[in-house]
């Protein structure tokens, strides 16, 4: 591998060599620099672009922008986010909450409990579902989910109804609900979830592993004292992944999730309709021209753009922090 | 599905037609057998006649992109394929984006036709921007009407009758029960139960929607006081995404109404009401809405022919809910080929000869008066 | 939990030395219970999910037509019953991954390189922190982007590439994320070892980090490519359908197998050749990515052994 140590001592070409390693070096180091600050350069932009667009219309809005429910962007405009808000956050948070245990119980069990038989096949299964484009995710929810579903999102609505979130909400039919799309969230962002735990977690060091178990550690102490903690800075990693992909879900949560017509009553119900920040943007991207009405929308997107934001930022504290910890 | 015999036939002729064609085999063309089923109207002739090349289009080599309102998307795909079998050579795709898309692509010299389900509109300044782009005037050539189809899922009610008013008291959720009196009055004899009424509507934006809301706000302001718009502004109701989204709903639930371009609504066998406005309860038909259509006017002036329906139109055997898509082209092309190709391929769909086959694909021809100016002005581009 | 769980990494010896309670394995065969129970629950939706793409897609993929022809001179669906192809979406779909992959995976990499082998301080925090950024760009934001930057600004007509440019933006964070991760768990011994034998930083990183986490990048470069092939929403932006072949990334437009999904999607209801289009389509676009995947396994796997 290190062939550089057979070549023979010699100040000369030795020196040579130094110099040719500092120069690409520096060339290396540029070219990893500049990638990364393309990154920063295009992000910056971007916010740049929704910022431009966004400000014009802002400023003419004639309802609170962050408080109102409505959806009107003919002139006078008056549009607010709140139920747009609403909806993209309850159903991401309740795609993580149930793909985060999902995908780590799974790259666990790939890693450390499948059989080899299984694993491989199961990992490209997995890898695969990944690939399924989110139209199809769609159709799958809204045409042969959904009906299924219904019956026993009306059994759920029964017996918790005196939970706010599960509250009976009579206006949407045929189980065409947020739980529905944040279920169905759940099972598109878990590939993508479940291969980066599984590759962080496939390299968890082998030493401590087997140092554990040679201790007298059953198997889950060994997961748990060797494996898990080496994962921990990934597997959040992956979760923010995973929460990016369901906040911006487009096509699939506008086929399934029944929209709410203007002046609905608002209820923290679970089982209502409504809108995610992408699936309205997508639903009027047909008509968005030039103007003042589309910067609504950009608007919108903004706010998408700043949850991210703030989750991220929260993200990277949590990882700092153990990281500190643990050091 | 109970059928009550008189007053369905055309709309169950429809069906027929289509199930024969869409369930049988995968023959092949298409254009041929069921065409006569279809249409009682008439036209049957003409239709059959199409597929076979009259000469009468001068060809062209080469490729025009166009782009916009979904509502035409079937016939445009239907001439865009008999003109390719007249002329091999002639590649031309259309994208239903959206009638604003399309305008937007077309203004941004993105495509070299747009398809819209309004004319260019003064208020947004788009004839403007439009002259920017081609540096000439842009023209609004009426091109295709659609039926806008009210759909229904009621058990056992095989036959509905709606009047413009209980149209809009159901759409603003003003009657909420399938049994109430003013429905039972439109429908005498009927046993209607007292199933709850599902309100189904576009959750994107939409010029079916436009043109629905515009029909209602048209024939009866007292009940759907909002202006027409390509977002759904009622009260109430399920938001679904796309003409397959409002029929799927319709399909899978008892007691839902929604509304549908004609096409979509035969595709999927869904039950349609009858609109009186008057004179009488018109089904949805071939006759009948060319007979709609015959009721409008050209409001645009020189060589502008933006169309106005009349609604209201009383006309006995009118079906009045159309919609009317437009072809947005330059009146001189930047490149001459390219306006040579567009005339060429919209002098076809403009001519007799394909307007006659547009019933079979759920839309309706224009009025022969109109399709001769229409015809007229496209010799004009250049 | 027992003291034992608390101590991590080099758990006290004493405490294990009477061997196992019984409490403890109950535990681990508890755990062990609900690792498969997880599995075997989450596999429910998608062997379903599976099943039904290629229950109903298969069929359409076995005929020759579907892989040489494209969709000219079909006529309106439901209408017309020609069945032809999906050439031109196949074509489309491959190439425009293929130019975003060519764009994204140097910049994602080399990103990676930068956070893990370079980046210290602030700015390597905001790069990282910007990636996780663009992580969370909605893909329909990140096509008005590319619109807004190609068509309001530079006033120039789309092109095919357009859509790959969009699709960068989605791909660079999936593959840079993986890529770091994979990267920070190459142990530090095999960096010291190599500095220590007087290899260059550069050369350590491509001739002995690289090779030693390949299998890891070529799975996020895998995943990236998943993510790109099967979107859809950037598409309806920046790439309008078209029923015909074209294989000229910078003129005209190209279909796509999303596209072709999203064109057919709206009759699949009532016209079953549409449905078989829609499904076809689906089951394509994962066998594509199966057969992307397994070349990249194997490469990932070649290279491993080189090293």
């Amino acid at each position: 591998m290190v062939g550089r140590a057979g070549e023979p001592v010699g100040l000369g070409p030795d020196r040579r060599a130094a110099a040719r390693g500092r120069r690409g070096d520096r060339l290396f180091h540029g070219a990893a620099a500049t990638a990364g600050v393309l990154v920063v350069l295009i992000v910056v932009l971007i916010t740049v672009f929704l910022v431009v667009h966004a400000v014009p219309a802002l400023l003419h809005d004639q309802a609170n922008f962050l408080t109102s429910r409505s959806w009107d962007v003919s002139v006078p405009m008056s549009f607010g986010i709140l139920q747009l808000l609403w909806t993209t956050v309850a159903t991401s948070v309740l795609a993580l909450a149930i793909a985060l245990p999902f995908s780590v119980g799974i790259a666990l069990f790939l890693t450390h409990y499948a059989p080899p038989w299984l694993s491989r096949p199961a990992a490209v299964l997995i890898d695969l579902l990944a690939a399924v484009p989110s139209i199809v995710y769609g159709l799958w929810g809204a045409y042969i989910v959904a009906p299924k579903f219904a019956p026993i999102q009306d059994g759920i609505q029964h017996l918790l109804g005196w939970i706010p979130l599960f509250g009976g909400v009579s206006a949407i039919s045929g189980g065409t609900t947020m739980l529905l799309v944040g279920i169905v969230l759940a099972i598109m962002v878990l590939p993508i979830m479940t291969a980066i735990n599984r590759e962080v977690l496939a390299k968890a060091p082998a030493a401590q592993q087997e140092a554990a178990l040679a201790i007298g550690a059953t198997k889950w102490e060994m997961v748990r004292t060797a494996v898990l903690p080496y994962g921990r800075a990934g597997i959040i990693s992956g979760a923010m992944l995973g929460l990016g992909r369901a906040l911006g879900e487009t096509i699939a949560v506008m086929f399934i999730l029944s929209a709410l017509p203007q002046g609905s009553a608002w209820t923290w119900s679970l089982f209502n309709g409504g809108e995610t920040f992408a699936s309205k943007i997508a639903s009027d991207a047909a008509e968005l021209t030039p103007g003042l009405g589309t910067g609504a929308y950009i608007a919108a997107g903004l706010v998408l753009f700043l949850l991210t934001f703030v989750v991220n930022a929260v993200a990277r504290l949590i990882i700092d922090g153990k990281k500190d910890f643990s050091e | 599905m109970i059928i009550n015999k008189p007053a369905r036939i055309a709309g169950v002729a429809v069906i027929a037609a289509t199930a024969l064609a869409g369930c049988g085999s995968a023959s092949n063309t298409g254009s041929g057998s069921s065409s006569g089923a279809i249409a009682g109207s008439g036209s049957s002739q003409a239709s059959n006649a199409t597929a076979q090349a009259s000469g009468s289009a001068d060809c062209f080599t080469g490729s025009l992109r166009a782009a916009g309102s979904t509502a035409q998307q079937n016939a445009i795909t239907q001439a865009i394929s008999a003109y390719q079998a007249k002329c091999p050579g002639a590649k031309i795709s259309y994208n239903g984006t959206g009638s604003g898309a399309g305008i937007t692509s077309f203004t941004s010299k993105q495509i070299d036709f747009a398809g819209s389900d309004s004319a260019l509109s003064p208020d947004k300044g788009e004839p403007a921007k439009a002259k920017q782009a081609c540096t000439s005037d842009a023209w609004d050539l009426p091109m295709v009407t659609g039926p806008i189809a009210v759909v229904y899922n009621l058990k056992g009610v095989g036959k509905l009758t709606l009047t413009p008013k209980l149209i809009a008291k159901i759409f603003s959720g003003k009657i909420t029960a399938w049994n109430d009196p003013a429905i039972a009055a439109a429908n005498k004899g009927a046993k209607l139960p007292s199933t709850k009424i599902s309100v189904f509507f576009r959750s994107d934006s939409s010029g079916t929607t436009d043109n629905f809301t515009n029909y209602m706000h048209t024939t009866d302001g007292a009940d759907w006081p909002a202006a027409h718009g390509k977002s759904w502004t009622g009260k109430v109701g399920q938001g679904k995404a796309k003409s397959a989204g409002v029929s799927a709903a319709v399909k899978s639930t008892d007691g839902a109404i929604g509304y549908d371009e004609w096409s979509y609504a035969v595709q999927n066998t869904l039950q349609m009401a009858q609109i009186d406005s008057g004179s009488g309860p018109v089904a949805l038909s071939a006759e009948s809405a060319a007979e709609g259509v015959s009721s409008a006017k050209v409001v645009g002036t020189g060589k502008d022919l933006s169309l106005k329906i009349d609604y209201a139109t009383k006309s006995p055997g009118a079906y009045p809910l159309i919609l009317v898509t437009y072809e947005i082209v330059c009146s001189k092309y930047a490149q001459p080929k390219t306006g040579q190709d567009v005339r060429s391929f919209l002098s076809y769909m403009a001519s007799p000869e394909f307007q006659a086959t547009l019933p079979k694909i759920g839309s309706a021809p224009l009025p022969a008066g109109i399709q001769s100016k229409v015809a007229t002005t496209i010799k004009a581009v250049s | 939990m027992s003291t034992l769980l608390r101590a991590a990494p080099a758990p006290r010896t004493t405490a294990l030395a009477p061997g196992r309670s019984r409490g403890r394995t109950l535990r681990s065969s508890a755990a062990t219970a609900l690792i498969w129970l997880a599995f075997a629950i989450a596999l429910v939706p998608l062997v379903w999910i599976m099943w039904t793409v290629l229950s109903r897609g298969l069929p359409s993929m076995l005929h020759l037509t579907w892989w040489n022809k494209d969709q000219s001179g079909v006529g309106p669906a439901g209408f017309d019953h020609q069945v032809r192809g999906a050439r031109h979406a196949i074509v489309g779909t491959l190439l425009m991954a293929a130019l975003t992959s060519l764009i994204a995976v140097p910049i994602a990499i080399l990103t990676a390189i930068y956070l893990v082998e370079y980046g210290r301080g602030r700015i390597a925090r905001i790069v990282s922190f910007m990636v996780d950024i663009l992580s969370g760009v909605p893909s329909i934001v990140a096509a008005l982007f590319i619109y807004a930057v190609w068509v309001t600004t530079f006033k120039l007509t789309l092109v095919p590439a357009c859509a790959s440019l969009a699709l960068v933006l989605l791909m660079i964070p999936v593959v840079t994320r993986s890529a770091e991760e994979m990267l920070r768990l190459v142990p530090n011994e095999l960096r010291e070892a190599a500095y220590a034998l007087g290899v260059p930083k550069w050369k350590t990183i491509l001739r002995v980090v690289l090779p030693s986490c390949m299998s890891g990048i070529v799975t996020g470069g895998l995943l990236g490519f998943a993510r790109v092939a099967g979107e859809t929403a950037p598409l309806l932006l920046v790439a309008s359908y078209t029923q015909f072949l074209n294989q000229n990334m910078f003129s005209g437009s190209m279909a796509a197998l999303p596209t072709l999904i999203n064109t057919n999607v709206q009759f699949m209801s009532s016209d079953p050749i549409s449905a078989d289009r829609v499904w076809g389509a689906a089951c394509t676009l994962i066998v594509l990515v199966l057969a992307i995947n397994l070349a990249g396994r194997l490469l990932g796997h070649l290279t491993r052994v080189k090293s």
